[in-house]
């Protein structure tokens, strides 16, 4: 296992250096004058002269990279273009707002989408079984940002039950953080819990199908004592790939959903940063967001790799 | 060409090089009528083929059977609700949202296309060389493949667009480099499996060239899970591209698309919520179809594989 979680720590190490090369590149592609541009009318000798020195450009291209690489290890992304505000602090300040609404939408999704999933397995066929299926692929179909217009709409133009965007921390009003926390979990759980809940079904369905299944009913178990003792645990493995996926892509994929709701994430930082043409922020943004969700496929492929020995010695 | 090499070539199309000359082509014929059977018995598939032949049609003819063209701006009727001259309501400058939905079609369907054709042209060469020639140089591949997989889709479209600037022809660009790895994997995986088989080596010993055994014997066999893969992307891409418009990176006004529609409905959202309704249920519409009819291709084509993009997501 040692061996295993090794090999797996060094292809992320390898990962992230392809991606810090990516991203790196990114403030060398852009056609012009990065400084220059997010200067733009507020253009000063100085500052530019200052900006490009800190930011190292004025060095060869090589020397550049690894500078730049040696400052991210140690956390310091540079300084925003626009603000001159460290980047490292921007993505601290927007950090939080993301990992809550990650796991508020994680929870979402896996409230809906076990019990549904297991059950629906179970009395494959049912009426409720057609209605969940044909429910999912329906939600996989909608777009985030289209959803979360329409809870909106329904619940905050209609209903008036909740308020239609902005954040509020949780240690200033409890209350308040999690109903403007609701809308923005729901868009994103409602979908995410629909591909968990395609996945939950078709492992507990396969798990129902096998041998061992058929043993344990053979030997005069209750229905309860075989799902839970044979069928789930055989069932958790592939689900458990999923639920970690899409942790790392709630992490970090749910860019419209944070402009709609006016989530103050890190995703949304992204967007400005392209807009601003603010290329230091936007690097440092794609780089801890490239990071958290290599880090959650880490671990997903650690618990694998723990759950099923037999993925250790591919 | 030999005529060995010819009977060959046949034979890798049917998988089976142990019948005789004309067998494979029936056995080929029989396998393509029984993938189309499979595909018009599953009811959800014939509903998305629908769907996209009525698309398709909007795309087409959209333009010339529109009841208002869709730049005409008409003040005194802005913002007017669903009604018989205008069925799904009027805009902020009165323009007929049907006719833009209708035309927007056109723009959806071809970014998702020339986007997924832009992934298939630059994942499919990849993945072949990748899983053909293996050591090193499909080491280096797939690790470049790996660290693009590695970073959220819709994050690389933005960081690709930041580079390129917005637009509809770089949005497209963005969507097919992004979704390259997905086409490069899963040809390697199949290739793979391929490259071991008694045709392929059989080939390899009557003297054919590399390009020919891709060509010719390789790249027919592998084409089940493309083509599976080809149209649940699609609906991705025009997730995608949905998404990119709306955060106005796409897709440039007064051009028609109904991720832009979608985000100028929303400054107007309470006067006017039918602006945002009806290009949103135009996206889940096609997207839908294009994912009911993926997953029928993938029953009848390869119902093992478990989708790698399904698991991804659009942000």
């Amino acid at each position: 296992m040692t061996g295993y979680v090794l090999r797996r720590i060094g292809q992320m190490v390898l990962a992230l250096l392809g991606v810090s090369i990516i991203v790196f590149a990114l403030i060398h592609l852009v056609p012009g004058d990065p400084v220059r541009t997010a200067l733009g009318t507020r253009f000063d000798q100085e500052v530019y002269e200052a900006l490009r020195a800190r930011a190292g450009l004025d060095q060869p291209i090589v020397v550049q990279y690894f500078t730049w690489l040696g400052n991210a290890v140690t956390g310091d992304l540079g300084v925003s273009f626009r603000s001159g505000v460290p980047v490292t602090t921007l993505l601290l300040q927007r950090l939080p707002a993301t990992i809550t609404l990650a796991f508020a939408a994680l929870f979402v999704a896996l409230v809906v989408a076990i019990p549904l999933g297991i059950v629906s397995a179970i009395r494959s066929g049912s009426r409720l079984d057609y209605a969940a299926t044909a429910t999912s692929q329906v939600a996989v179909s909608v777009p985030d940002f289209w959803a979360g217009i329409m809870y909106i709409l329904l619940f905050s133009l209609v209903l008036s039950w909740l308020p239609p965007s902005g954040y509020v921390s949780f240690f200033e009003d409890p209350l308040e953080w999690a109903r403007h926390l609701a809308l923005p979990a729901l868009t994103v759980g409602l979908i995410s819990g629909s591909i968990i809940f395609r996945f939950v079904r078709s492992s507990v369905l396969e798990a129902l199908n096998q041998d061992y299944t058929r043993t344990a009913r053979a030997k005069g178990l209750t229905e309860r004592q075989v799902i839970w003792r044979h069928v789930m645990p055989n069932a958790w493995i592939p689900i458990v790939t999923v639920v970690g996926l899409q942790l790392g892509f709630l992490l970090s994929g749910v860019i419209v959903v944070e402009v709609i709701f006016a989530w103050p994430g890190l995703g949304r930082l992204a967007l400005l940063s392209v807009q601003d043409r603010d290329f230091t922020v936007l690097q440092g943004a794609v780089l801890l967001i490239a990071f958290m969700f290599l880090l959650i496929n880490l671990v997903v492929d650690i618990v694998y790799g723990w759950l099923d020995p037999r993925v250790r010695y591919d | 060409m030999t005529s060995g090499d010819e009977g060959l070539a046949r034979g890798a199309q049917a998988s089976d090089p142990s019948h005789d000359a004309g067998a494979p082509i029936a056995e080929h014929r029989s396998r393509t009528h029984a993938t189309v059977e499979t595909v018009l018995r599953n009811r959800l598939a014939v509903a998305g083929l629908v769907i996209l032949a009525v698309l398709v049609l909007a795309a087409i003819i959209g333009p010339w059977v529109i009841p208002y063209e869709i730049n005409e701006i008409d003040i005194a009727n802005r913002l007017t609700g669903p009604s018989t001259d205008h069925w799904f309501g009027t805009d902020e400058l009165g323009r007929d949202v049907f006719s833009r939905v209708v035309v927007g079609a056109r723009v959806s369907l071809v970014v998702g296309f020339v986007a997924v054709g832009i992934a298939l042209i630059l994942g499919v060469p990849i993945g072949l060389i990748s899983g053909f020639y293996g050591g090193a140089t499909d080491s280096t591949l797939m690790r470049f493949m790996d660290i693009l997989f590695s970073l959220p889709a819709i994050l690389l479209a933005i960081a690709i667009l930041a580079v390129l600037g917005p637009g509809i022809v770089n949005a497209m660009i963005a969507i097919g480099i992004v979704y390259t790895p997905i086409f490069a994997r899963i040809t390697r995986g199949s290739v793979l499996t391929i490259r071991q088989s008694v045709f392929v080596r059989a080939a390899e010993s009557l003297g054919a060239t590399n390009n020919r055994i891709l060509r010719t014997h390789i790249l027919p066999n592998v084409m089940a899970p493309i083509i599976v893969q080809t149209s649940l992307s699609l609906a991705f891409a025009i997730l995608a591209e949905a998404a990119l418009s709306f955060l106005g990176l796409g897709v440039q006004p007064p051009e028609p698309a109904w991720g832009r529609m979608l985000a100028e409905g929303r400054s107007f959202f309470e006067q006017a919520p039918w602006m945002a309704i009806f290009p949103g249920l135009a996206i889940v519409l096609t997207v839908m179809a294009f994912n009911f009819v993926g997953d029928g291709l993938r029953d009848a084509l390869d119902p093992q594989q478990r989708s790698v993009i399904e698991s991804r997501g659009v942000g």
